[in-house]
C-alpha cells in the first residue's frame, strides 16, 4: 500500500477517541429552550395584563422576575452549584407567579412569594426537577394565608367600560349569585365576550382567556405540553359546574363561564402542565387532570374560597407519584407493539 | 386513544453524503484481521494455524455449535497470528491475522455457477450454513438459523428489510440500486427454502429511486412498500407492524407470529453463496461522517483495518473525535482505528470533536418526551432513575427493562441531555451478573 495513502500516525494518535454509549447523535432539545419557549407562549397575556392594569402590574411583573433569578442565583451559590439562572426556569417560576397575583400587590409580597417559590418549594427539595408541588403556585397559596386581604384587593382596569367594580366575577358570583355577576357586565353576551377578551377583574395575567388559549395551543404545536390535560382539566370544570353549578337543580349551571372565569385557562395550561409536577405517562395526565377539574370545581360551588385551581393543582401535585406508580407503563396495548 | 402508533424520531438523515455514490471496491488491504467472533451465538474454532497458506474464500474457522457461523480468510496469503486482537464490540478478541501475498488466489471451484432449483432444501441451508453467511444489518444473526424455523412455527410472510433507518447509512440503498438481480435471486432462494408466498420489501419512502428500481426488477415476485421515514423503522418488531399490523409481544420472536426478518443485503449475500459459491468474505460499508475526507460507499474485504477503510476515503478531514461502527443511533464507539470490518460493519463513521462532545446530564424533568418516542412502550425516564439508584429487580419486573432495545430515540429527544441508552445498558449488565451469580449458587 502507498505511504501517502495510509493514515499518518499521527492521525491515528490524534484520535484519542471520545468512548461511550449510543446514540451519538442527538437532539438540539434542551431545557433553556423549553424554559424560553414557555415564556414567550405567556408574554401575550403578561404584556395584555400591563395595559388593562396599568403601572402597578408592570412594578409586580418586574419585582417577582428579578427576586426569583437573584433568589435562584443566591441558593445555586449556596448550594455549590453551576449557578445558570439563564435556562430560564427561574425567570418562567416568577413570571407564572407574578401572573397569579393581584396587580397592585404591596412591593414586599412578590419578593416573599418569589423567596417561598425558589428556595421553599423548589431549592429545599433539590431544585429543578424534583419539586414536588408548583413553585409558582406554592408561593401564591403562602401569600393567600399570609396577606389574605392583599391579595383579594383586585385593581380596576384603566379604562372600564361598562364595568365599575373591579371585583372579580368568581367573588361576585359567591357573595351575591349568578344573576349579579350578569348584571355586573351588563348581560349575558356581554359577559362572555369580556371574559374572553379579558376585560375583566382578577389577577394581572389570568384574565385574557384568548391571549392564554393561543400561548397554550403554541405550545402544544411545539410539543412542550400535552392537550390532553387542559382538555380534560377544563372539560371536567365544564361538565361537573353545568351538572351542579345551577340554582334550578341539575343541568342547569353555567359551564361556558365556570370555563373562563377565574383561574382556570392559565392554571390548566401552563400549570397542570408543569413538567415536573405532573405524571409523565398519557394515562397518568388524564387523572391528574381530571382530579384537578374535580377538586376546582368543589372548591368554587362548596368551598370558602371564590376560586379553587391554585389549591386543586397543588393537591393533584401531591399524588403525582402516585399516579406515577399506577401508570407505569405508557399501556399495555402499546407495550405490543 | 392510547394505542396510536406514535412512536420514534426524525434525526437529520445525513444520507446525502454518499446516496449517489456508487459502491467502489477497495483494494486488497496488506494485512486482515479476522475475529473468531463476528456473529451472535458462539465464537468459532480456528481450524488453520500459524504459518499456513491460505486462499481468498477458504475455511478457516468453524462453528459448530447450534447458533455459531464459519469464518472464511478474506485475502489469499500467510496465517502469521492467532491471537488477542482489538474488536470493533468486545474491545479485544481472539482473531486470525493472515497476511495478504497481493495475489488473491481464490479457493478452487470459486466462484462456481451452481443450479439452485435442482437443490433440496437441506442443500441450499448447508451452502448458507458453510458459507458463515450472517444477517448484514449489523445484529450478525446468522441467517440459516432463521432460515430454519421448527417445524412447530407456521411461516406465512417474509419480510426484506431495506428500511436502512439510522442516519449516514447508505450501503443497503447502494445494494439495491446495483445488485437488484443479487437480491432478487437470493429472495427466490429464501422464499423456496420457507415456502411462503407472500414476500414484503420494506423501504423508508426517502429511497424511491430504490423502490422504483425494486419494483421493475420483482415483477410479481414481491410487494415492494415504501414506508413512512421514521427511525427506528428498520427494527424488526417495527417493520413487521407496519408492514402487517402485527404485533410481537414480549419475549416472542418474529417467528411466532408467522414472519421471517431478513436484510437485503443478507438477499445478495445468499445469491452469491448458493449460485456462485462466494462465502461471506467481503461486504459493502458505508464511511462517512464530517471527518471523512472522501464519504464512499466501499466493497471491503472482512478483517480490514479501519484504519486502512479510512484512508481509502482521503482520509481524515481534521481531527476526529468520535469513530463509530455502525450508525449514529445504535453503533458502536471505537477507542482505535486498529479495529476490523466485521461481518456486520454496516458503517465506519467519524464525527468531529465538537460533535462527539458528551453532554453534561441533568435531573429528569419529568417533560414525557421519552416515554411519548419509546417504540416499544416503555418508560425511559423512570428506568434512567431505577439505574442511577440500581434498584434493578423494579427495573426489570415493573418496568420491562429486557424490552429495550437501545434504539436510543430516548436520549436522542432527552432536554435534560440524560444518557439514558446508557443507564439502560448499565442495568442490564447488573441483572446480567446477577442472574450468572444466582445460577452459580444453585450449582
Amino acid at each position: 500500500m502507498s505511504a501517502d495513502n495510509a493514515l499518518t500516525l499521527e492521525q491515528k494518535q490524534a484520535g484519542i477517541f471520545t468512548v461511550s454509549a449510543s446514540p451519538h447523535m442527538l437532539s438540539n432539545e434542551s431545557i433553556p429552550k423549553i424554559m424560553w419557549t414557555v415564556v414567550i407562549a405567556l408574554l401575550p397575556a403578561v404584556i395584555f395584563g400591563m395595559v388593562i392594569f396599568g403601572g402597578g402590574a408592570v412594578q409586580t411583573v418586574l419585582l417577582c422576575v428579578i427576586s426569583a433569578m437573584v433568589f435562584e442565583a443566591m441558593v445555586l451559590k449556596i448550594r455549590k452549584r453551576r449557578i445558570c439562572i439563564n435556562d430560564g426556569s427561574a425567570f418562567l417560576t416568577g413570571l407564572l407567579l407574578a401572573m397569579c397575583l393581584p396587580a397592585d400587590v404591596p412591593f414586599y409580597l412578590p419578593i416573599v412569594g418569589s423567596f417561598i417559590a425558589i428556595v421553599v418549594a423548589k431549592h429545599s427539595m433539590g431544585g429543578l426537577g424534583y419539586n414536588i408541588f408548583n413553585p409558582a403556585h406554592v408561593g401564591r397559596a403562602a401569600l393567600v394565608l399570609s396577606w389574605p386581604v392583599a391579595m383579594t384587593t383586585w385593581t380596576p382596569m384603566t379604562y372600564s367600560v361598562d364595568t365599575v367594580s373591579s371585583a372579580t366575577p368568581l367573588g361576585v358570583l359567591k357573595l351575591q349569585g349568578y344573576d349579579a355577576v350578569v348584571q355586573m357586565f351588563g348581560g349575558q353576551a356581554d359577559m362572555y365576550k369580556d371574559l374572553f377578551f379579558g376585560f375583566r377583574g382578577g389577577c394581572l395575567g389570568e384574565t385574557s382567556v384568548l391571549l392564554l388559549v393561543l400561548g397554550g395551543i403554541f405550545l402544544i404545536y411545539k410539543g412542550y405540553i400535552d392537550w390532553v390535560v387542559p382538555v380534560t382539566m377544563i372539560g371536567t370544570v365544564g361538565v361537573l359546574t353545568w351538572a351542579f353549578g345551577g340554582s334550578v337543580g341539575l343541568f342547569s349551571g353555567d359551564p361556558l363561564f365556570h370555563m373562563m372565569a377565574g383561574g382556570l385557562i392559565i392554571g390548566a395550561f401552563f400549570m397542570a402542565t408543569d413538567m415536573v409536577t405532573s405524571p409523565i405517562t398519557k394515562k397518568g395526565k388524564i387523572i391528574f387532570a381530571f382530579g384537578c377539574g374535580a377538586i376546582t370545581v368543589l372548591i368554587r360551588l362548596i368551598g370558602g374560597y371564590p376560586e379553587g385551581v391554585c389549591y386543586s393543582i397543588l393537591l393533584m401535585n401531591s399524588v403525582t407519584p402516585l399516579i406515577d406508580r399506577l401508570c407505569k407503563v405508557p399501556s399495555q396495548k402499546r407495550r405490543v407493539a | 386513544m392510547f394505542s396510536r402508533g406514535k412512536w420514534g424520531i426524525h434525526p437529520e438523515t445525513h444520507k446525502t453524503a454518499t446516496a449517489d455514490r456508487p459502491i467502489e471496491s477497495m483494494k486488497l488491504p496488506e494485512k486482515v484481521i479476522i475475529p473468531i467472533r463476528q456473529h451472535i451465538g458462539a465464537p468459532c474454532e480456528p481450524v488453520v494455524k500459524k504459518g499456513d497458506l491460505v486462499k481468498t474464500g477458504q475455511l478457516i474457522a468453524v462453528g459448530n455449535a447450534a447458533v455459531s457461523s464459519n469464518t472464511h480468510a478474506s485475502v489469499s496469503g500467510t496465517v502469521t497470528e492467532i491471537a488477542v486482537k482489538p474488536h470493533p464490540i468486545c474491545g479485544e478478541d481472539m482473531a486470525i491475522v493472515i497476511e495478504s501475498d497481493g495475489a488473491d488466489q481464490w479457493e478452487e471451484n470459486i466462484p462456481t455457477n451452481r443450479d439452485w432449483q435442482a437443490m433440496t432444501n437441506e442443500e441450499i441451508l448447508s451452502i448458507i450454513k458453510n458459507a458463515g453467511i450472517v444477517g448484514m444489518g449489523g445484529a450478525a444473526f446468522p441467517t440459516y438459523v432463521k432460515l430454519n424455523p421448527p417445524k412447530d412455527k407456521q411461516i406465512d410472510t417474509l419480510i426484506i428489510n431495506a428500511a436502512e433507518c439510522e442516519p449516514f447509512l447508505t450501503a443497503d440503498h447502494r445494494v439495491m440500486l446495483e445488485y437488484a438481480q443479487s437480491v432478487v435471486s437470493g429472495i427466490k432462494i429464501m422464499k423456496k427454502i420457507l415456502g411462503v408466498q407472500n414476500i414484503i420489501v420494506g423501504v423508508e419512502d426517502n429511497k424511491m429511486d430504490a423502490v422504483k428500481v425494486m419494483r421493475e426488477a420483482f415483477g410479481d415476485l414481491a410487494q415492494v412498500i415504501p414506508m413512512k421515514t421514521q427511525y427506528p423503522q428498520g427494527a424488526e418488531k417495527m417493520i413487521i407492524k407496519t408492514l402487517l399490523q402485527r404485533s410481537v409481544s414480549s419475549g416472542q420472536l418474529p417467528m411466532d407470529v408467522g414472519v421471517v426478518v431478513q436484510n437485503v443485503g443478507t438477499a445478495a449475500a445468499v445469491a452469491d453463496a448458493v449460485i456462485k459459491g462466494i462465502p461471506l468474505v467481503e461486504r459493502i460499508v458505508t464511511v462517512s461522517g464530517s471527518m471523512i475526507k472522501e464519504p464512499k460507499n466501499l466493497k471491503v474485504r472482512i478483517g480490514t483495518s479501519f484504519a486502512d477503510v479510512i484512508a481509502a476515503c482521503g482520509g481524515f478531514e481534521g481531527t476526529p473525535g468520535k469513530v463509530i461502527m455502525g450508525g449514529p443511533m445504535m453503533g458502536i464507539a471505537e477507542y482505535t482505528v486498529d479495529v476490523p470490518v466485521i461481518k456486520g460493519t454496516s458503517g465506519i463513521l467519524a464525527i468531529s470533536v465538537k460533535e462527539a462532545k458528551k453532554m453534561e446530564e441533568s435531573p429528569c424533568i419529568h417533560c414525557g418526551k421519552c416515554v411519548s418516542v419509546c417504540p416499544m412502550g416503555l418508560n425511559p425516564s423512570m428506568l434512567s432513575i431505577l439505574a442511577e439508584k440500581e434498584i434493578i429487580d423494579e427495573a426489570r419486573d415493573e418496568y420491562n427493562i429486557v424490552d429495550c432495545m437501545e434504539c436510543g430515540c430516548c436520549s436522542f429527544v432527552c432536554p435534560a441531555k440524560r444518557h439514558i441508552v446508557h443507564h439502560i445498558k448499565y442495568t442490564k449488565k447488573l441483572l446480567a451478573d446477577k442472574a450468572a451469580r444466582e445460577k452459580g449458587a444453585t450449582k
